[in-house]
């Protein structure tokens, strides 16, 4: 089974929930299987099948809850996002450690958390990107440096709230 | 302030989707500027954290045999006519899957993985992650991404060629993927940590012909190696020899 393993953990990415994850994955190949002719030999299929478990994902419950959810300005202008600007302290939360990149990455919206996933962990180009979205590539190039954003906001975020505890507690 | 234009470009030049011009006069400005560099440096750590951090989930092995099960238990008669639209190499695949429907060895499953790995990489339009005909350059991207190092062949005065190599995973276990090129065949070359295979699969050394394809594989220095292509037996044999001869 060709990308087993890179599916499920991308399905617990987006369902945040193991077992919704597996439902998702058995039915991204069951439905990979039934629909094969669709497949056009020569293109990509790779992200063929992460259409499909993305498909399978936005019509499931939580897809749709997190969908309803999601600021319909996505691709606007980046309101609400504090500017970042490079300091000697964000260089160091870029560094930060795995276990944080977690938590920020688990708050930011689906639609960043996927497409981050998509380009960093999946190494996808921003063309497969596009295919597996349905997105034309512009929308890919804002969607990402919005995510990155929002990514580095949140880490700023925990950041802050960490030295802050450690004021609290007189360190 | 001087910088602006270069860092709103910063990620997609990162990301290796600058044209290819724009990227030689990004390398130089980066390697010049101090401000760049830094946050070039930055951003690439915040990729490779990224990518260790997004690693986070594996599926069990009770899991996967049961979506192995399903799949088998899918009715062959639509299952035969998908696979009949697509070309041959897809066809291998139909065939490949359909030994599901019986009963296998552990060490013939493994086989078809590593088969279906080779046909769904072939049929992708980005079968590498990296492209390159340089041992010098695949052979180091692989760095920080699989946790071991391996020796890639000199192809100097041999028919075949490297075309790139890309990441790839074995039952939970990452490895390399590399693909080569002889007289328009393609073959990979999957290189895995032998100690995180499964021991049932561990002989020491076979060869073998799997459907289509013609397979061979060893254990070298605490690696498992498999050689996989529709090239003939002595092709698949001869680069074998060239990657036990460089380990």
């Amino acid at each position: 089974m060709p990308h087993f393993e890179r599916l499920y953990n991308f399905a617990c990415w987006l369902a945040h929930d193991r077992e919704e994850a597996e439902d998702l994955v058995q039915e991204t190949y069951a439905k990979a299987l039934k629909g094969f002719s669709s497949f056009q030999p020569g293109t990509n299929f790779r992200a063929w099948i992460y259409k499909i478990l993305r498909n399978t994902f936005l019509t499931s419950r939580t897809g749709l809850k997190a969908n309803a959810t999601v600021p319909l300005d996505l691709e606007g202008e980046d309101e609400g996002l504090p500017v970042i600007r490079e300091t000697p302290e964000s260089f160091l939360l870029q560094r930060s450690d795995g276990q944080l990149v977690q938590q920020a990455l688990e708050q930011l919206p689906v639609a960043y958390r996927e497409i981050l996933l998509l380009c960093e962990l999946e190494e996808m180009s921003y063309q497969e990107i596009s295919a597996t979205l349905v997105i034309p590539m512009g929308t890919v190039m804002s969607r990402l440096s919005r995510a990155r954003k929002a990514l580095r906001s949140g880490l700023q975020q925990q950041f802050a709230k960490g030295r802050n505890k450690m004021v609290n507690h007189g360190l | 302030m001087v910088c602006e234009s270069w860092k709103a470009k910063l990620d997609t030049y990162l990301d290796g989707e600058v044209p290819e011009q724009e990227m030689r006069t990004f390398d130089a400005h980066v390697r010049t500027c101090p401000s760049c560099s830094a946050d070039a440096l930055a951003r690439v750590q915040l990729k490779r954290t990224i990518q260790v951090a997004g690693k986070r989930f594996t599926p069990s092995a009770e899991f996967r045999r049961r979506v192995q099960q399903r799949i088998a238990a899918k009715p062959r008669r639509s299952f035969n006519l998908g696979w009949m639209f697509a070309a041959a190499a897809i066809l291998v695949v139909g065939t490949l899957t359909s030994v599901y429907l019986g009963t296998r060895s552990g060490r013939d499953q493994v086989f078809s993985e590593i088969a279906d790995l080779h046909v769904a990489t072939l049929a992708s339009s980005s079968p590498v992650d990296v492209v390159s005909t340089d041992r010098h350059t695949v052979k180091p991207w692989f760095q920080g991404k699989i946790p071991f190092a391996f020796n890639l062949p000199e192809l100097q005065n041999s028919e075949f060629s490297l075309l790139g190599g890309r990441m790839t995973y074995l039952e939970q276990t990452p490895g390399a993927h590399l693909i080569y090129d002889v007289r328009k065949h393609h073959i990979s070359v999957f290189v895995f940590q032998e100690r995180s295979l499964p021991a049932e699969r561990n002989e020491d050394s076979l060869s073998k012909k799997q459907l289509a394809f013609n397979l061979e594989t060893w254990s070298q220095g605490g690696l498992r190696y498999f050689v996989i292509g529709d090239a003939s037996t002595a092709d698949i044999e001869n680069l074998a020899k060239l990657f036990k001869a460089a380990s």
